[in-house]
């Protein structure tokens, strides 16, 4: 057991799946000499070889591309984007094709697409994206995305053993800033399950990723006004644990649906409707929703932070449902 | 032209019905007598056909509520009424159109006029504006709570979670149904509040750990059967005289026609020779075909025979009416559909109404006699026990005969042994010594 950072566990989780199965290998671009833009992968390439930690031009569509014709000759290839938002390059290769190859002739792509997404930082609307909800609309695709180290190991463990392709957002802000216990253990966590972060019985609010901290610190806050409020984790985002958030509900009978990405057809609002249709009866107010402005990410810091749902939002949305 | 669909009349005696279930939404198409809603009152539980054709364009009564008969429950449009009723306002109508825009009162309205039709949809307006949520809404069926009965404290007024719980809290502790441990031993079980429309009849209850006892709301019909029995028994004086029967000789008359019947398309039972029996001991004494208005007797022109069927949870009386008027195949046909109709809950209002006497057959389940309390207003009911072979003194000889013990419960303030007597020899006679010819 070590404390590390988000990044850090992601590096072991990767580092331990390539040393347990010699299939596994890393592609994309600046990830060998270099360690990759954020160093994720610093020191596999002295570890595992350049044949197994392969550096690639500026082509996303050429690195996804090349990632599943490996994993069709039997390789369990980690591609890295260096900006999830470039992922959008990839949008036909990984939507129609790897997604639906199982489907149409039983040929499973066992990759993991993996990039940091998110913004907090400054990153701009190039380098700031949440693009869960392009994702989540197609059948065949995981998608997850963990708010601690420990997650971000078993996450990344459990993606890379996974037959099929999982889109495995990295939230940037966490990188460094996040740190916790990661046992030295082989361990996964199971794509598929939400976690309760601190359990509470007048709100549920349902996020995932950075927004979870957000929530979290909202939630101390309204601590303090005898407000207890219940967050839930995500973890995975595609298949949802909706047994999990339905629980939930049915002991608050109010829920915020918090993320970090624009408001409009985002994920929030699928969950919001199988809240709705699922758990109708337990409702004693509307769901809500808390996103993102509907505009590309600004640059700006003041405009980002004016962007994105703050503590102080989730606080008033909070407040509004408990006096409902 | 709209059509108002008002709650029937069960019967004479009946003054409210319960809405089921409604069979169409707003906005449906709907033809004149395709089934429209399901109804529940004291005599039938019954599918209730729309009287007109168009589109169902109000539902002015919601499933569970219990409102007076005559009472709007809906409103039927014409194809026209669509228009003008459906896109609230096209614009701001500066103009008076002209054709009259809320239809004028269709049809020769029926008894209930202004304070019915008035009363009732400002009460079921009076429950659409307690601000509630689904969650709200579901405890309150669960608890038989009435919302317009707990104050809200939500924004705008909205009852709360926490509103309806600590309502539910308060109530009397018997009240709460059968969840949780019982109460620490109170006094008398308080009147469940307006039940849900739940049958729990019928299917064991079950108890939790430590619970002696489960109260379960009855049904529309149970209450009804509850409070009409207890009333009949307060309105008339009972007596009940038992009569011994030989059936051996309508025995041998359905050996010998039953399969002539059963090509007709009907099985010649017991029912219709006591049917046909009573029929003309009801002609040749009036005062069993009658009632008591006040100081008044009330003689009926027509036989109207109530034949009484059990249910699965419950009882009804349908009628087969003028019934003096049908020939045994015609009796056997009417009694066979009206106990089908019955079973599957698809009588309508007039197979219920008017009756003027009744025949009940305890014996179907085995009791040798019974003593079968009146269907008021009606002042005579006839019970029919098991039809058994029994040893029987004939010509000073022991012969074996199929006999039943035919009970008359009469109303004594309107008759009096001798003629509940006469009325029962006339009976015994006619099933004893049946006319051949007439079968």
């Amino acid at each position: 057991m070590a404390e590390m950072t988000y990044l850090e566990a992601i590096r072991q989780g990767l580092a331990e799946e390539m040393a347990r199965d010699e299939r596994v290998y890393a592609i994309g671009e600046d990830i060998g000499a270099y360690g990759g833009a954020f160093k994720v992968t610093e020191g596999l390439l002295e570890r595992f070889g350049a044949e197994r930690v392969i550096g690639t031009p500026i082509s996303e569509t050429a690195i996804i591309g090349a990632a599943i014709g490996s994993a069709y000759l039997g390789m369990r290839p980690v591609a890295e984007l260096q900006f999830i938002d470039f992922v959008a390059c990839c949008f036909n290769i990984l939507t129609n094709f790897a997604a639906k190859s199982r489907y149409r002739w039983g040929a499973g792509v066992p990759m993991v697409v993996r990039g940091p997404c998110g913004g907090g930082v400054s990153g701009g609307p190039f380098h700031s994206a949440n693009p869960e909800a392009h994702f989540l609309h197609t059948p065949g695709l995981k998608i997850v995305e963990p708010s601690t180290a420990y997650d971000a190991k078993g996450l990344i463990k459990a993606a890379i053993r996974d037959d099929d392709p999982v889109l495995f957002l990295e939230h940037k802000f966490l990188y460094r800033r996040v740190k916790d216990e990661v046992p030295d253990a082989d361990y996964v966590v199971p794509i598929g399950q939400a976690v309760v972060r601190r359990p509470g019985d007048d709100v549920t609010v349902v996020t995932f990723g950075a927004m979870t901290y957000t929530a979290l610190e909202a939630a101390e806050q309204l601590a303090q006004r005898d407000v207890e409020v219940e967050v839930i984790d995500l973890r995975t985002l595609s298949p949802l644990d909706h047994e999990t958030v339905l629980q939930s509900v049915a002991k608050t009978n109010k829920v915020v649906v918090l993320h970090e990405a624009q408001r409009t057809g985002g994920i929030g609002a699928e969950i919001a409707a199988a809240i709705t249709e699922r758990g109708f009866e337990h409702l004693d107010a509307p769901p809500v929703r808390l996103a993102s402005l509907d505009t590309p990410v600004p640059y700006n810091p003041g405009l980002e932070a004016a962007f994105r749902p703050g503590v102080e939002q989730i606080v008033a949305a909070v407040g509004q449902l408990v006096e409902y | 032209m709209s059509t108002d669909v008002v709650m029937p009349q069960m019967g004479e005696s009946i003054a409210e019905g319960t809405v089921v279930r409604w069979l169409r939404k707003v906005g449906d198409e709907i033809d004149r007598d395709e089934p429209l809603f399901e109804i529940s009152t004291d005599k039938v539980d019954a599918e209730i056909p729309s009287p007109a054709a168009g589109i169902l364009t109000a539902i002015k009564v919601h499933e569970g509520e219990t409102v007076p008969i005559n009472s709007v429950v809906a409103v039927i449009g014409g194809a026209d009424d669509v228009a003008t009723a459906a896109p609230p306002a096209e614009a701001a109508p500066v103009i008076p159109a002209p054709t009259p825009p809320a239809a004028p009162p269709a049809a020769p309205a029926p008894p209930a006029p202004n304070s019915l039709a008035a009363a009732d949809p400002s009460a079921t307006a009076a429950v659409e504006r307690v601000r509630s949520s689904p969650l709200v809404r579901r405890l309150a069926r669960e608890h038989g709570v009435d919302l317009s009965q707990v104050t809200g404290s939500g924004s705008g007024g909205r009852v709360t979670k926490q509103d309806i719980l600590t309502h539910i809290d308060r109530r009397p502790a018997a009240a709460s149904s059968a969840a949780g441990p019982p109460p620490p031993s109170v006094a008398p079980a308080a009147p469940i509040g307006p039940p849900p429309v739940v049958s729990a009849e019928g299917t064991a209850p079950t108890f939790d750990a430590g619970q002696s006892s489960v109260a379960v709301p009855m049904t529309v019909m149970r209450r009804r059967i509850a409070e009409h029995m207890v009333a009949s028994r307060r309105t008339s004086a009972h007596v009940h005289s038992i009569f011994e029967v030989d059936f051996s000789r309508v025995q041998q008359l359905r050996k010998a026609h039953g399969a002539r019947y059963e090509q007709a398309g009907t099985k010649l039972t017991l029912m219709p020779f006591i049917a046909k029996a009573v029929i003309d001991a009801l002609r040749a004494m009036p005062i069993v075909n009658a009632s008591v208005d006040g100081d008044r007797v009330v003689y009926k022109r027509d036989i109207n025979l109530g034949v009484a069927v059990a249910l699965e949870s419950g009882l009804i009386v349908p009628v087969v009416k003028q019934a003096d008027e049908k020939n045994l195949l015609g009796l056997s046909r009417a009694i066979a559909d009206l106990a089908g109709r019955a079973r599957a809950r698809q009588l309508v209002p007039a197979d219920v109404q008017d009756g003027t006497f009744t025949i009940t057959n305890p014996g179907g389940f085995g009791a040798v006699f019974g003593l079968p309390i009146i269907n008021q207003p009606q002042v005579a009911i006839l019970g029919v026990g098991s039809l058994e072979k029994r040893p029987v003194v004939v010509n000073d000889a022991i012969a074996i005969r199929s006999i039943a013990y035919l009970t008359l419960g009469f109303d004594h303030r309107l008759i009096d042994g001798v003629v509940a007597d006469q009325f029962m020899g006339h009976v015994k006679r006619g099933l004893e010594q049946f006319e051949e010819s007439i079968v």
